[in-house]
């Protein structure tokens, strides 16, 4: 299971990168989200997998059996919230910058008073 | 003591408040502080002649790094000086530069200043000290380039800053290795383990960075150039940082670390070659201009050489000439800078040439200048005489021979400048000044006033001044106690010969002034290709490869960027991992996998892809989508409910907000050809098998152990919680994750404030 | 968007009565976010998505008399709740951020424990809602222009 889910994270990383290398500067923001999508599952695959084992503790014990890494978890839960923040920001930036430049091409963007 | 320093810094913060509040006399008021400080300096001197007052306090604990004052004879002279002469100096500051805009600045960074060349002189710890070193630098910087607008002006105060701070890290580096041998940066430490100093290795490299330091702080050759540019500043400012106090640092350094690093061979030729070399250069430079800053700029060089040297001949006699120097040229120069204000701020003279016969219209500036200028020439009975008078034996008594000539010249010279600035401007034939010259007004008069009959009273009274300031500094310099043994009058010998013939050596080279610049013409071709035009020509190179790398590296493009780094990783990755040869097992064990989780994979690769490949918005976000709530579900499948959810109500919000802008947004374009598509791909595809195969070796390795299993087992008795991902958010690790609102709220605040940006910034 | 009154008369009656219910399941999520899956963040976001659907049924305005509050007033109050919670220790001589739990029994609820954890968790639940509040308002109002 880890090796096909290594590959996912693969092609994810594959269709983020090729789409943060275009010009068009849309394309970039939805490159930034896989990227985003693709380092959270990453992680998770990283800290290993374990089904049906939530890390939750049932109610009376204190000491559970083997369960799910938390500390990936909680790293993941708020990398996702945070991402929303970055992506809110990154589409309003490029919206700006639209309307501004008027060009959706990256290379209009390369001067510095633009 | 730490609330004089503190204390001086809020009297700097609160200076612009006086100037606004008391336009007139802001000056009289902030130098009150001052003129406390010196009382209490004066108060503490008996005590203070007996041993050393020392307070500690920690501040950088687990570095070593103690906040430790270190009052001794040595710190007390250089206190008095900047808290004395400080307090006439901002007396001075407040009438010379009234009415004009930035006076409170003027201030504030002349009592910062003063803060910080205390701190310089009282510290007891390496590093503090060093802390104060680069603050007076900092301040030196801000003050010398004052008159910002001026281009000249900017160029010298970065010039001075660049020479400082290239030699502070120099001193750094040297204090270090100090530090390192010795154990400890305490002051009082180093000074007992001296012996273990000198016996180390790197006794040799740690004496001549520490050299460097001083050398480029005290203007030394070849890094004396710095100097007379400062004079941009205002005459105030040269007065107290450029002759009185800051390049003394320095001297002070080298007189400071004498007792521990002092007494060696290299210690004597490096001090006495680089003493000699600047005193020599400095005198002759000094006789060779006619603009009175720069006269009084370059024999401030000269005097910074001497009490290098004598400091580098290291004997008790040498010393205490060394004190007795830097304590008459404090007292001398400052008045002389201070006159040479007067002269500008009353008749707008710059250049001796351009004065003449001034004493009649300003009699007052003309005694104090003619006093100060005696003292300056070494003459009988001013304090200049004892300490030239003690200099001269000190040297005939050193053994180098080779020295002998050099003061005998300097002294020569020295006395030429004295007429230069003593005679020149106030008698013979009137010259028209630019203004009308008038006497100035007590505010500007106290501070050579006093300075310059110091001079006299001192030469006086020299055994008392002998007994309680300078035999305890000079004590302090060479590490045993020394016999007070100044006196004003020696008797007939070979030092007052020396003296009377410089005497009427040096009147007649003033006399002959003009023919003495023409004959030595050729020295100028000489300066021109010195220390300072190859410093101008390093800057130029920096600017040129400065500019080379930008357009090499800086192509504006992001992907360009982008490549480079990424290229950059996976060569990195795929080196270490052939030179780990370390094997990768990928095995596929199917009977581990259920066909509902690689329907979920299956479904996230193919909505990846086309996200990528997509031709419309609408299809690339409904397919970005897809994505999100895959990636959701395999979150939930391998039992982690938590991210799970979040991902999946990120991603609703996510699409929503899309759809708010997305139809704002252009459509997609081809902008790229085939052959760049494919050259994308390739990298991306590279890349993402890197990660993939990262990710496989990382599987079974783990080189700590997990702190996973702590928070497991702690969730409930010490967190009170079962949900062990939201005890380690609000309770474990809560301070990443109000770090992590905090950046939510700042994209917020991001959002709003693009948004609130109308379109009025378009270009038209 | 559009200002659209237009719009289906079910979608909006509905809509008054799930958002109340929304608005308290996400409290509802925060609450037990300590023993079970819920928490600060997925309480927000519920928060937030429960506006936001109102939004879209009816318009900004309407979406913002509804909550009654600014958004950017709720990210302002919950980071200085979150520090308050983080602060309240150093007042008994801990380290900033050490939790701090009180036990007290409440009538018809038995043992309940209350700690700075949860009240740190509140501060993120409003951060949360007003980040993502404030951003949606914004875009749509400004869509409106």
């Amino acid at each position: 299971m880890n090796t096909l889910l290594a590959i996912c994270v693969g092609v994810l990383y594959s269709a983020a990168i090729y789409l943060i290398l275009r010009r068009s500067i849309v394309k970039l923001v939805i490159g930034l989200v896989l990227l985003s999508n693709a380092s959270n599952l990453l992680i998770f695959t990283a800290s290993g997998l374990t089904r049906e084992a939530p890390p939750l503790i049932p109610e009376g014990e204190s000491m559970p059996a083997i369960v799910a890494d938390p500390l990936a978890q909680a790293l993941i839960l708020t990398a996702i919230v945070i991402g929303f923040g970055v992506l809110a920001f990154a589409v309003v930036l490029i919206r700006r910058a639209y309307e501004v430049v008027e060009a959706d091409d990256m290379d209009q963007m390369k001067g510095t008073d633009t | 003591m730490v609330l004089w320093i503190s204390g001086s810094f809020l009297a700097a913060a609160a200076a612009p408040w006086a100037v606004k509040r008391f336009p007139r006399h802001a000056g009289m008021i902030l130098a009150l502080w001052p003129g406390l400080l010196f009382v209490w300096f004066l108060s503490v001197l008996p005590r203070v002649g007996q041993s050393p007052v020392v307070t500690t306090h920690e501040w950088i604990p687990a570095l070593g790094i103690r906040f430790s004052l270190y009052l001794d004879g040595l710190a007390l002279l250089m206190s008095l000086l900047i808290s004395g002469i400080g307090s006439l100096v901002i007396l001075y500051a407040g009438r010379y530069l009234e009415r004009h805009p930035d006076l409170g600045k003027l201030l504030a960074l002349l009592l910062a200043f003063m803060a910080s060349m205390l701190g310089l002189v009282l510290s007891g710890n390496l590093l503090l000290m060093f802390v104060f070193w680069e603050l007076t630098s900092i301040v030196s910087y801000l003050l010398i380039g004052f008159h910002h607008e001026d281009e000249g002006a900017r160029r010298s105060a970065l010039q001075g800053l660049f020479v400082t701070f290239a030699g502070g890290l120099a001193l750094m580096t040297g204090l270090i290795l100090i530090g390192s041998v010795a154990g400890s940066y305490e002051w009082r430490t180093i000074l007992d383990s001296a012996d273990a100093i000198q016996a180390s290795p790197h006794y040799p490299l740690a004496l001549v960075l520490l050299v460097v330091g001083a050398m480029t702080k005290s203007a030394q050759f070849p890094f004396h150039f710095w100097l007379p540019n400062a004079m941009a500043a205002p005459t105030p400012v040269s007065a107290y940082l450029h002759s009185a106090t800051m390049v003394k640092a320095g001297v002070f350094l080298l007189a400071r670390t004498h007792p521990v690093l002092g007494g060696t061979a290299l210690w004597t030729a490096l001090l006495g070659t680089a003493g000699a070399v600047t005193l020599l250069l400095g005198i002759w430079l000094a006789m060779r201009s006619t603009g009175i800053k720069r006269v009084l700029a370059y024999s401030t060089i000269m005097a910074l050489g001497t009490l290098t040297m004598l400091i580098g001949v290291g004997s008790d006699k040498a010393i205490i000439a060394a004190m007795a120097f830097l304590f008459a040229h404090s007292l001398y120069k400052g008045a002389l800078f201070m006159i040479a204000g007067i002269l500008d701020h009353q008749a707008g003279v710059k250049d001796l040439t351009r004065a003449g016969g001034l004493a009649r219209r300003m009699p007052v500036s003309a005694a104090a200048a003619g006093l100060a200028a005696l003292s300056l020439a070494g003459v009988l009975p001013l304090f200049g005489f004892v300490a030239k008078e003690k200099l001269f034996l000190s040297i005939f008594a050193s053994g180098m021979a080779w020295l002998t000539p050099v003061v005998a010249i300097g002294a020569v010279l020295t006395v030429g400048v004295g007429a230069l600035v003593g005679i020149q401007p106030w008698y013979g034939k009137p010259v028209a000044t630019p203004r009308p010259a008038r006497e100035p007004g007590p505010s500007l008069l106290a501070g050579p006033l006093i300075l310059a009959t110091g001079g006299i009273l001192f030469g006086l009274f020299t055994p008392v001044v002998d007994q309680y300031l300078l035999t305890p500094a000079a004590s302090a310099v060479t590490g045993h106690p020394v016999t007070p043994m100044l006196k004003l009058w020696h008797g007939l010998n070979l030092a007052l010969a020396t003296s009377i013939a410089s005497l009427a050596l040096g009147l007649l080279l003033y006399r002959w002034r003009t023919h003495f610049r023409h004959m030595t013409r050729f020295s100028d071709a000489l300066a021109a290709r010195g220390p300072e035009w190859l410093y101008d020509r390093m800057m130029a190179l920096l600017v040129r490869v400065a500019g080379w790398q930008t357009r090499m590296l800086q192509s504006g493009y992001l992907r360009h960027y982008l490549l480079t780094t990424l290229l950059f990783v996976v060569a990195c990755v795929w080196i270490l991992l052939a030179r780990s040869g370390q094997a990768l097992h990928i095995a596929f064990d199917l009977t581990d996998i259920a066909i509902h989780e690689v329907m979920v994979m299956l479904v996230m690769s193919a909505s990846a892809i086309l996200a990528a490949t997509s031709g419309s918005r609408l299809g690339a976000v409904a397919a970005l989508g897809a994505v999100g709530f895959t990636v959701a579900l395999v979150f939930v499948l391998f039992s982690a409910a938590d991210p799970g959810i979040t991902q999946v109500l990120v991603e609703t919000l996510a699409v929503i907000m899309l759809v708010l802008v997305l139809f704002r947004l252009p459509r997609f374009l081809k902008l790229s050809s085939t052959r760049v598509r494919v050259q994308d791909a390739t990298v991306a595809i590279t890349l993402g098998a890197t990660f993939t195969v990262l990710l496989l070796l990382a599987q079974d390795q783990r080189l700590y152990e997990s702190i996973s299993a702590w928070h497991i087992a702690e969730s409930v008795p010490s967190g009170y919680g079962r949900n062990v991902v939201n005890v380690i958010l609000v309770d474990f690790r809560a301070l990443d994750t109000l770090g992590e609102i905090f950046v939510l709220a700042l994209a917020a605040v991001g959002v709003l404030a693009m948004l609130g940006l109308k379109a009025e910034d378009k270009p038209q | 968007m559009k200002p659209v009154p237009e719009h289906s008369l079910i979608l909006r009656v509905t809509g008054l009565f799930i958002l109340p219910l929304l608005i308290l399941f996400s409290l509802f999520l925060l609450l037990r976010g300590h023993n079970e899956p819920g928490g600060g963040f997925i309480a927000g976001l519920v928060a937030a998505s429960a506006v936001a659907l109102h939004m879209f049924f009816t318009s900004v305005e309407a979406a913002r008399r509804m909550i009654a509050v600014d958004p950017r007033d709720l990210i302002g109050w919950g980071l200085l709740i979150a520090i308050a919670s983080g602060l309240a220790p150093i007042l008994s001589g801990r380290p900033f951020m050490e939790a701090r739990w009180i036990e007290m029994t409440v009538p018809a609820f038995g043992l309940v424990k209350a700690g700075t954890p949860l009240l740190f968790d509140l501060g993120v639940y409003l951060v949360v809602t007003g980040t993502v509040l404030a951003i949606l308002f914004s875009l749509a109002e400004d869509d409106v222009q």
